[in-house]
């Protein structure tokens, strides 16, 4: 048996070595990616969108940042952090002899500037931005202070472990206090930070050129350049891929991708990504005060057949309200099955034996968790009159829908969540918690409440250690599921495509595609 | 005349006012709050309470209409809601390219409508009529989004002739202070530049220009047969003026006005933003940038974008009812 | 009577009359002609390509699009005509009295059109539905009055001509009614360009209400509807190219019959014609 491993150990050495040894990276060359949209802006945080942070993620870093394309945090600026015993103090030890793009050195004074702007009302750049994220990631921040040229000290409000994923968030990247001072407003199209990536020009809705950053700490980047161009339409996106005229894409129609796997110059690249689509319950509103008829309307719902239907590959059902690839994912939870009889014999006992009328609420615009929103809903009502409930499609412009359904004014309505930092907090304690009930801007949009839970999410809050939580988070699944305040429909994948000859080229779970290691094979 | 061109002139000013007010109470008729959609999902009550009040939109709808004419007057447009740059700015940046390719297409589409308008009137009823009423017909029943990708599957990926979409190879950085990339490259005796701005611009002004060139054909038709019977151009034939001569100089010159009307309308719609011509070429115009807007519920460039148009519009309708004065001597304006 | 039907002696004009028509029947037989339900969804026969099953093939539902085709032409025909009509009655009128009484009314109404055609054409819609209220209805409404400057500018620049002509002058001189002046000499012989106008609206119509429609303010899915048909299917149109051609061909031939037609009404009306 030792042997025999011995022999495995010695030819998967060899077959590497080979490997590798044919795919020695080369430097030099221009990468072109093609997207659908352009950045809104270039200050990390003063921005919300993903055409947005794919770009400043290349120029910019945080403390911290996420290992490979996992969702595991690892040092980038920060060499080493300690927390108090309390959980209210961290302090970051920083890497030295890193130097901002234009020379600005960086070390504590820098931190402390880019956290103060965003949250210190008194701060004198504080007025140039909207800092859309700092409420979120900054929340349990009381104060940043500097005890050394290479060390800051974090004091937070209370004991917050997620704090952590939140400074290795888009928002939490620190940006040159020379560069916010000279440009003040216009910073946003002048971004200058420490990352692999320098800044050369932005066309507006046409492209971002950057320039490989040959100082960097961590070894140049292989690529000379990186081109971001905007091309609107994903057939038009497609075609120039196909031609070579762009090296890489994403934005892709699911009926395009069984062509993209066959091309034979096409790499295609698919990864589970962390969002959630779910049919919300309001729990404040008849029937669905009942916990019969919101499990009636589990087993009523064939996911299979729509998901299989409209996400055409890129989404697998969803049976917790995280995806498979989170820590604390609860794989041994059961999901109600499709059963329209079941359903029906549950709304028999509810007090339902005819059904009853509804409405259906679906926003108005595809979203990355679901791209054909008015045929999922579609496909739901026609499942649910199969056992007897007439539902009313409802949708409104988008901004309106947050609105509505924030102030609990839907019966059912079918919404998504993308997780901002990868910890499972943003997405269960966000969406269940009672905390987040309140009319009018409840993110818990079923407006369901059950005090278990809540112990239970604070607790997981408070704890530094990761198995600790995994099993906080795992017995808070299995509540949710059996109280049954949502349909939890889909995950889906993030997708791209390159040519052949791109190396390197991967998906992280969270945050955008890294090009630091890329390189050209042509 | 002077009288005239100086009177239409001062009347910018009350319309401008008028598109300010319509526009300002408008947008903000439309449901949906820019904060929120700015937030999407994220937004929590505190971020969605601050943003709304460092946009100003706190404050009540008239007081900030006061605010907004008061700083217009200054020649302040304000700043984006979403991307937080100069209004002005944002459309000195985004209109050069829609102008560039609004040319292009007209150019297109006025001489290629007026050939076929003239030859289908002077061959009324025959073969050349009835293709001519087919293609101008196809041209606006069409919708740019098929005629465009088919376009470039035939030249740009089955012949690799042209490119497939944008302004300019992305791997060259060409400056243009004004913005028209291809006319600067000229000025400027860059030819590489000059060559490949204008392969990007072959099929967008082609497929932009359909549109216009059916309504431009359409009408030259119907106003030519309208001439071609009258007294004078019988007049002229009968004293035996070569027939070129009659239907381009004689006819054609008093077929114009209606042309004239069409093609002005159709200038200013262009100019407007040919959003879906934009959107499959990768074209980085004007269109774009207030539809974007409209869907983000950014006011000041919505506000800025319609503005801008309103007064593109008054001049070109200026121009347009000082040709008819040109084109015919007894329309008069005193 | 009679003399109405002459128009139909010209050729072309019976052939835009009779793709007019038939369109008119498919529209009033839908339900005896269409092979499917137009909404009889089926995951399994998703964008099949044509054959004798179906034969325009199917859309990304599975549902026939022969069928949908069929049933849309009632929505399409009517959302062409009502919205051309309501321009066309609106913007002629205010063309005609801006050209013949010239001065500030001519100022006014026309700087009140500058002020309409400086909004971008689908803002304006969404403008005027958000305010209506979103439905077909007033998707049709909303399409209708966006057009009427269009109208108001072709028949007041087309009447200024006519109203310097001698005979114009003449009436004018003889003491007619304003009214009889406009309605009797001026509106006969600018018949031409208003019918080109209408004919050529009438396919935009369509495909700005499909523009409605997509914004979810017009005829919702899944009601079939030819330009929200084709604006649906965009994204199929390199893997499934069927999905766009059938709604646009029947786009294509209404606007055609409607543009012929025009043509020969145009012929038939002007008196210097006939």
């Amino acid at each position: 048996m030792k042997k025999l491993l011995g022999t495995l150990l010695l030819v998967s050495l060899l077959i590497s070595s080979v490997a590798f040894g044919a795919e020695t990276p080369k430097y030099g060359g221009t990468l072109i990616f093609g997207r659908g949209g352009d950045s809104v802006g270039l200050d990390p945080a003063d921005i919300t969108d993903g055409e947005s942070t794919r770009v400043t993620e290349m120029i910019f870093e945080g403390l911290v940042g996420f290992k490979g394309e996992t969702t595991d945090i690892v040092p980038v600026l920060a060499t080493s952090w300690t927390v108090s015993k309390d959980g209210k103090i961290w302090t970051f030890k920083l890497r030295k002899g890193v130097k901002f793009h234009d020379g600005t050195p960086f070390n504590a004074e820098a931190v402390k500037f880019s956290f103060d702007r965003q949250f210190d009302k008194n701060h004198p750049y504080y007025k140039y931005g909207k800092w859309e994220y700092a409420e979120f990631a900054l929340e349990p921040l009381e104060k940043v202070e500097i005890v050394d040229d290479y060390t800051v000290r974090f004091t937070l409000k209370y004991p917050f472990s997620p704090f952590l994923a939140n400074l290795a968030m888009f928002s939490c990247a620190i940006v040159s206090p020379t560069a916010v001072k000279k440009y003040g407003p216009d910073f946003f199209k002048n971004p200058v930070g420490t990352g692999p990536f320098k800044f050369v020009e932005w066309v507006p809705k046409d492209k971002i050129v950057l320039e490989a950053n040959t100082e960097y700490w961590g070894g140049r980047p292989y690529l000379d350049k990186l081109i971001f161009r905007v091309i609107p339409d994903n057939s038009v996106r497609w075609l120039e891929l196909q031609r070579g005229t762009i090296d890489a894409m994403d934005g892709i129609n699911p009926d395009d991708i069984p062509a993209m796997k066959a091309d034979p110059n096409i790499s295609f690249y698919q990864v589970p990504a962390l969002n959630i689509c779910y049919l919300a319950m309001n729990t404040e509103k008849k029937p669905f005060d009942n916990v019969l008829v919101r499990k009636a309307i589990n087993h009523a719902i064939n996911k299979k057949a729509i998901v299989d239907a409209f996400y055409r590959g890129i989404g697998i059902v969803a049976k917790n309200p995280i995806p498979p690839n989170m820590m604390g994912y609860n794989d041994k939870v059961k999901d109600y099955e499709y059963d329209p009889e079941k359903a029906k014999q549950l709304l028999a006992k509810a007090g339902y034996p005819n059904g009853f009328e509804t409405t259906l609420w679906t926003p108005p615009i595809p979203r990355v968790y679901i791209p054909q929103p008015t045929k999922v809903a579609e496909a739901i009502q026609a499942d649910l009159a199969k056992v007897g409930i007439k539902a009313k499609i409802v949708t409104f412009d988008w901004g309106t829908y947050l609105q509505k359904t924030r102030n609990g004014e839907h019966e059912m309505a079918i919404l998504g969540w993308g997780s901002d930092n990868g910890d499972p907090d943003n997405t269960i304690y966000v969406l269940l918690d009672k905390d987040n009930t309140k009319k009018g801007v409840a993110s818990n949009i079923a407006f369901y409440k059950n005090d278990k839970l809540h112990d239970l999410l604070i607790k997981a809050q408070q704890t530094t250690s990761i198995p600790a939580r995994k099993r906080l988070y795992e017995s808070a699944q299995l509540i949710i599921k059996d109280d049954a305040p949502w349909v939890t429909i889909a995950h889906t994948s993030a997708v791209a495509a390159a040519r052949k000859y791109v190396k390197n080229f991967a998906i992280p779970a969270i945050s955008a595609i890294r090009f630091t290691r890329v390189w050209l094979d042509k | 005349m002077y009288r005239y061109i100086i009177r239409r002139l001062l009347i910018v000013i009350p319309v401008i006012i008028g598109v300010s007010a319509v526009v300002f109470f408008l947008i903000r008729s439309i449901p949906g709050d820019p904060a929120l959609i700015l937030l999407g999902e994220h937004s929590s009550e505190e971020s969605v309470e601050k943003i709304r009040v460092q946009l100003g939109l706190d404050k009540p709808k008239v007081i900030q209409f006061f605010y907004f004419l008061y700083n217009m007057a200054r020649g302040d447009l304000g700043r984006s809601f979403l991307t937080n740059e100069i209004v002005s700015l944002e459309i000195y940046k985004h209109f050069p390219a829609t102008l560039e390719l609004t040319l292009c297409s007209m150019a297109f589409g006025t001489s290629v409508g007026l050939l076929l308008g003239v030859t289908a009137a002077t061959h009324r009823n025959s073969i050349i009529d009835y293709v001519t009423t087919v293609i101008s017909v196809a041209g606006i029943s069409m919708p740019i989004f098929w005629l465009g990708l088919i376009a470039i599957i035939i030249f740009s990926i089955k012949l690799h002739i042209l490119p497939i979409s944008g302004r300019l190879d992305p791997t060259i950085t060409f400056k243009a202070r004004s913005g028209l990339i291809i006319l600067e490259s000229l000025i400027k005796g860059n030819f590489t530049v000059f060559k490949d701005a204008l392969y990007h611009m072959i099929l967008p002004a082609i497929c932009l220009g359909t549109i216009p060139l059916a309504s431009i054909a359409r009408m030259t038709r119907s106003s030519m047969l309208e001439i071609l019977s009258q007294d004078f151009i019988r007049t002229a034939r009968a004293k035996g003026l070569p027939a070129r001569k009659v239907i381009y100089i004689h006819a054609l010159r008093n077929a114009l006005i209606p042309v004239v009307t069409v093609i002005g309308l159709q200038f200013g719609s262009l100019l407007g933003g040919a959003v879906l011509t934009e959107t499959i070429f990768a074209w980085p115009g004007i269109g774009r940038l207030s539809v974007e807007a409209i869907n983000a519920r950014d006011y000041p460039v919505i506000q800025g974008c319609i503005i801008f148009f309103a007064i593109i519009f008054v001049f070109i309708n200026l121009l347009v009812d000082i040709l008819y004065a040109f084109i015919d001597p007894r329309i008069r304006y005193d | 009577m009679k003399k109405f039907f002459k128009v139909f002696k010209n050729k072309a004009a019976l052939a835009g009359l009779l793709i007019i028509l038939f369109f008119v029947f498919i529209a009033i037989f839908a339900n005896l002609i269409a092979p499917y339900d137009p909404y009889e969804q089926s995951l399994y026969d998703r964008l099949q390509p044509p054959s004798s099953r179906h034969l325009f093939g199917t859309d990304d539902l599975g549902r026939d699009i022969l069928s949908r085709i069929i049933y849309g032409s009632r929505i399409s025909l009517a959302i062409g005509i009502i919205s051309v009509a309501l321009a066309l009655g609106i913007g002629a009128s205010a063309g005609l009295v801006s050209a013949y009484y010239g001065g500030i009314i001519d100022t006014i109404l026309m700087r009140l059109f500058d002020i309409m055609l400086a909004f971008p054409t689908i803002l304006l819609a969404i403008a005027i539905v958000a305010v209506l209220g979103p439905d077909l209805k007033n998707a049709m409404i909303a399409v209708g009055i966006v057009n009427i400057p269009t109208f108001a500018r072709i028949v007041r620049a087309s009447a200024l001509v006519i109203k310097e002509q001698e005979y114009v002058m003449a009436a004018y001189a003889l003491g007619q009614s304003s009214f009889k002046i406009i309605f009797k000499h001026i509106l006969p012989n600018i018949v031409g360009p208003i019918t080109v106008q209408a004919s050529l609206s009438y396919g935009g119509s369509i495909l700005s209400a499909a523009g409605l429609g997509f914004l979810g303010m017009g005829a919702q899915p899944p009601t079939p509807e030819w330009g929200a048909m084709l604006s649906q299917a965009r994204s199929f149109i390199i893997s499934a190219p069927w999905t766009v051609t059938f709604p646009g061909i029947a786009i294509f031939l209404s606007v055609l019959g409607f543009n012929i037609l025009g043509d020969g009404l145009r012929d038939f009306l002007d008196p210097r014609l006939r």
